[in-house]
C-alpha cells in the first residue's frame, strides 16, 4: 500500500482554447480543452490542471465556462488557475468545478491570500504555483518570476516555497522556466531542493519529453507528481507508456485494471 | 425519488452529482431542510474544514433534518469530511460536534509524512464490505485530507495506510462513509458509488 506518484496533464489555455508555447512565448492552438480532458480521463491521467495563461479580467467568464466544460468530462481531480487574485476569484473557480486552485503572482504580492484561502477552502485546495529560473543552472539558487514568467521578484524559490506552505499552501506546483518547452528533462536540482524543504507534495513541471524523465524526477528528485502538456497533446509520449515504464521499474503508479 | 446531495457552500456538489448521473441515478441538490424530507438517499460531499461544515449545517437547519433522516434509516453516504461528520467530534474543530452516529474523534495524521495525504492510494478491505464489493486490492482511490479516523469500531469497512493506518471506508446498516473521493477515483470510484446505489435499493 503506497501512495502512487501522479502523472498530471496540464491544459494551458487562452481562456477558451488549449495553447502551447515555448518558454512562455510563441503560442499556438493545441485543441479543445473538453475534448482533451475526455481523452486524458480515458488514458489514465491522475489529475488535470487547466490554466488561463492570458488571465485578463475581460474573459474571466469564458475561463469559468472552460472549467465547467472540462470538469464535466472528468472522474479525476481538477486544478484550475491563472489570474486568481482574491478569495472571491478562488471561490468562483471552485464553484465552476475545480477541486483545487493555483495562485502565483497574487500570492507573491500578498502571501496572506494563501492563509485566507486555506481557512475558507482547506489547505488541500490551495496550490502555490512557483515559476523559477536560475541563470547559473542552480548555482546561487533559483529566482521566483511572476506574471507568466516575465517579472523577476528577487525571491528565492526554496524560501518562498517554505513561506508559502507556512502561510497555508497545501501543495507546490513548481515550474522550471529554464526547462519549460525545451524537452530536456525536468529540473531535478530545483525539484529536489524544494521537495526537501517543504512538508507538502511537490509537482514538478517543465521539460518532460520521455518516460525516463518522469522516472528521474520521481526517484532522483523526490517529486510527488510530475506534470507535462505538449508531449501528451501531440502524442509523442503517452500516459500509458509513461506509467508502464515507471511500473516496470518499481515506481508505484495507478494503473486501472 | 432522488438522491439528495447536500450543498452547504464549501463542498463541491457538482462532481458528485455528475458521478451519480453517469450511473443513471436521479439526483437533486439539497440546500434547505425541506429538500431532505423525501430523499431516497443522502450524500454529504464534504471538503474543507470540520468547523466550517458543522457551523454551516447548524446555521442552515440541515443538521436537524439530517439527524431526523438518519433516525429514519434513510441511506447516507458521507464523502471525505462527510464521513468524518459521522463521528462525535474532530480535533480540527474541538468546539464543534459531529453527527455522533459512530463513536470517537477525528484526529490529525502524523506530521512525519507530507500532508495533506494527497493522491492515489490503495485499500485493505474488511471481508464482507458491501461498499467495496467487487474491487481488487490493486485498485487506487483519490485522497485529499490531513485528518482521519484512526481508531474506528466495528463500522470499519476498509483501511488505508499513510503515516499510520486509518479508516478509508465505514459502513453500518444504512450509514456509509468513505475518506477518499469516489467521484474523483475513475472506474474504481464509480464502482463504489454503484455499490452504494445497490445498498440503497
Amino acid at each position: 500500500m503506497t501512495l502512487a506518484r501522479r502523472i498530471i496533464v496540464c491544459l494551458d489555455t487562452d481562456g477558451e482554447r488549449v495553447v502551447k508555447g515555448v518558454e512562455f512565448r510563441g503560442l499556438r492552438d493545441a485543441g479543445d480543452p473538453a475534448e482533451l480532458a475526455a481523452r486524458y480521463n480515458r488514458e489514465g491521467a491522475d489529475e488535470l490542471v487547466v490554466l488561463d495563461i492570458a488571465a485578463s479580467r475581460d474573459h474571466r467568464p469564458t475561463f469559468l465556462q472552460t472549467i465547467e466544460r472540462v470538469a464535466a468530462q472528468l472522474a479525476l481531480p481538477l486544478t484550475a488557475g491563472g489570474g486568481i487574485r482574491s478569495a472571491d476569484d478562488g471561490r468562483a473557480v471552485l464553484r465552476a468545478g475545480a477541486d483545487k486552485l493555483t495562485v502565483n503572482t497574487a500570492a507573491v504580492r500578498r502571501p496572506e491570500l494563501l492563509t485566507e484561502m486555506a481557512a475558507e477552502f482547506g489547505a488541500q485546495a490551495v496550490v502555490l504555483a512557483i515559476d523559477a529560473r536560475s541563470p547559473g543552472g542552480g548555482a546561487g539558487g533559483w529566482e521566483v518570476y511572476v506574471r507568466g514568467g516575465h517579472d523577476p521578484t528577487s525571491l528565492d524559490a526554496v524560501r518562498w516555497a517554505q513561506q508559502g506552505v507556512a502561510s497555508g499552501a497545501g501543495e507546490i506546483l513548481l515550474t522550471s522556466i529554464d526547462r519549460d518547452g525545451t524537452r530536456s528533462g525536468f529540473d531535478c536540482e530545483l525539484t529536489r531542493a524544494v521537495a526537501a524543504a517543504v512538508s507538502v507534495p511537490v509537482i514538478a513541471s517543465g521539460g518532460a519529453d520521455s518516460p525516463a524523465h518522469f522516472h528521474e524526477v520521481f526517484t532522483v528528485a523526490g517529486a510527488d507528481a510530475a506534470l507535462a502538456a505538449g508531449i501528451f497533446h501531440e502524442g509523442s509520449c503517452s500516459i500509458p507508456a509513461v506509467k508502464r515504464y515507471l511500473k516496470e521499474r518499481g515506481v508505484a503508479v495507478r494503473v486501472e485494471e | 425519488m432522488s438522491i439528495a446531495i447536500l450543498e452547504y457552500g464549501a463542498g463541491n456538489a457538482a462532481s458528485v452529482e455528475r458521478a451519480f448521473q453517469r450511473l443513471g441515478a436521479a439526483t437533486r441538490r439539497a440546500a434547505a431542510p425541506a429538500d431532505l424530507a423525501c430523499a431516497r438517499a443522502i450524500v454529504l460531499p464534504g471538503v474543507g474544514h470540520f468547523g466550517a461544515l458543522a457551523r454551516a449545517l447548524r446555521d442552515t437547519g440541515l443538521l436537524a433534518a439530517l439527524q431526523t433522516a438518519l433516525d429514519r434509516q434513510v441511506p447516507y453516504l458521507g464523502i471525505c469530511l462527510g464521513m468524518q461528520a459521522l463521528y462525535e467530534s474532530s480535533l480540527e474543530a474541538p468546539e464543534e460536534r459531529g453527527l455522533g452516529v459512530f463513536r470517537g474523534s477525528v484526529v490529525p495524521l502524523p506530521a512525519d509524512v507530507k500532508l495533506p495525504h494527497m493522491g492515489w492510494n490503495q485499500l485493505r478491505t474488511v471481508a464482507g464490505s458491501r461498499l467495496l464489493r467487487g474491487l481488487s486490492p490493486e485498485s487506487y482511490f483519490y485522497f485529499a485530507h490531513s485528518y482521519a479516523v484512526v481508531a474506528p469500531g466495528g463500522e470499519a469497512a476498509a483501511f488505508c495506510s499513510y503515516g499510520r493506518e486509518f479508516a478509508a471506508a465505514v459502513e453500518q446498516g444504512s450509514r456509509f462513509g468513505v475518506q477518499f473521493h469516489p467521484e474523483k477515483s475513475g472506474a474504481a470510484g464509480a464502482q463504489v458509488l454503484r455499490n452504494f446505489l445497490e445498498c440503497v435499493g
